[in-house]
């Protein structure tokens, strides 16, 4: 075991190696890993936000949805008893006109009766003329009868 | 084997054990050590550089992601250790343990290999583990002891720092008692680190020697011994390297 220069120069380059490495291996090469841990950090940290707005996206969709379904089931509601109402409505809007074409249907059979009654009254005070004419056989003077003949003419 | 060297198993182990040196006396030049450790720091830590002047945050590559692992375990470790803010702890620690991992890593390459290839050219010494030279390990040793010491003044002051050397373990009325107990703590420190990491590779080393002294012997014996030997650079990397942050998390907290 002899001690001797070469310690020096030992010295040396351990002195040289640890400056290159203090200068110019460790900090990038710590900048490079701690970039690159913040880098995934982020990317996880990024990763669990998106996960997160997804389930809120699809709590909102099914939000969404339950509200639609709910309108759309109240619009039918709504429309079911609208449609109702409007059979009803036109129901009674047909009945009342039925009523009013019967009552001017009646009416007017009414009349026509009347009419024909009428018409009737005058043929039958003609046919009874005839028919007594006939039965006297001779000629009845009108105008002598016509008073009673009127009389029975308002009986009838 | 050199020429001329008796070819007894003494004089085998003695030349693979002998550095290949330039200078006399104190300004001897251990050319193998400085050579080889250079060579691998370089090409280790120029190598990181480079990769990491163009790290890719989202698209590492095979390499990168090799050396960011390895970085961030030791990064851990420092942090674990080491509870202050320092830009040195961990780049020192890297360094460490790279470096001495890469120089232990040389054992793995089979004794009389490099040997033989240089000797062909005329160089008859060739240490190739760098680690097994007490030189190199006292050098990484007493580097961190200055940064030890430098960091303790550094955080908590001159005063600070002399008031815990004197008044630590045992209060100020036995202060040189103290300070005793300061000069050996902190002498052990590096001398223990390095004989540690010295010791440990020269013995493998030793023990790869001795394994191919045993002739046909050796086929069965080298392998085990590398295999097991791979653990012993990895932990004695790892030593130095937590050793080295132990110290220096020792040195900028107060020992009370």
């Amino acid at each position: 075991m002899n001690i001797n220069a070469t310690l020096f120069g030992e010295a040396i380059w351990f002195g040289v190696f640890i400056w290159i490495t203090m200068k110019y291996v460790w900090p990038p090469l710590q900048k490079a890993m701690a970039d690159r841990q913040k880098l995934i950090a982020d990317g996880l940290a990024a990763g669990e936000r998106a996960k997160h707005e997804l389930e809120l996206a699809g709590k909102r969709s099914a939000d969404a949805l339950r509200d639609a379904k709910a309108k759309s089931a109240e619009l039918i509601t709504a429309a079911e008893k609208r449609a109702a109402q409007m059979v009803e409505e036109a129901k009674l809007t047909a009945k009342v006109e039925a009523d009013k074409v019967v009552a001017s249907a009646k009416a007017e059979i009414a009349q026509q009766v009347e009419q024909a009654r009428a018409e009737l009254r005058g043929r039958l005070a003609d046919l009874a003329v005839a028919g007594a004419e006939r039965i006297l056989k001779r000629e009845v003077d009108a105008k002598a009868h016509s008073e009673m003949l009127v009389a029975l003419k308002q009986e009838l | 084997m050199a020429s001329g060297e008796a070819l007894t198993t003494s004089g085998y182990i003695v030349h693979h054990l002998t550095n290949l040196s330039v200078g006399q006396g104190f300004w001897t030049f251990h050319l193998d050590t400085l050579i080889v450790s250079g060579l691998l720091g370089l090409f280790a830590f120029i190598g990181m550089a480079k990769l990491a002047g163009k790290a890719s945050v989202t698209n590492p590559g095979k390499m990168q992601t090799l050396v960011e692992l390895v970085l961030s375990f030791v990064d851990q470790q420092a942090k674990d250790t080491y509870h202050g803010r320092s830009p040195l702890v961990t780049p020192l620690a890297i360094t460490i343990f790279i470096w001495v991992f890469l120089m232990n890593a040389m054992d793995l390459i089979p004794v009389d290999f490099i040997p033989l290839l240089l000797g062909l050219t005329g160089v008859h010494y060739f240490k190739v583990v760098p680690t097994t030279d007490p030189n190199l390990t006292f050098a990484m040793s007493l580097t961190v002891f200055t940064i030890m010491l430098v960091m303790g003044v550094k955080v908590k002051g001159v005063g600070g720092f002399l008031h815990e050397v004197f008044t630590v373990p045992f209060g100020a009325k036995l202060a040189p008692l103290n300070l005793l107990f300061r000069i050996i703590e902190d002498i052990a420190k590096p001398i223990s680190l390095s004989l540690r990491l010295f010791g440990n590779m020269y013995a493998g080393e030793m023990v790869f020697i001795l394994i191919a002294l045993m002739g046909i012997w050796q086929l069965p014996l080298a392998l085990p011994w590398a295999l097991f030997h791979i653990l012993i650079i990895t932990l004695q990397a790892f030593v130095f390297m937590m050793l080295t942050i132990v110290y220096l998390s020792m040195a900028s907290e107060s020992h009370g």
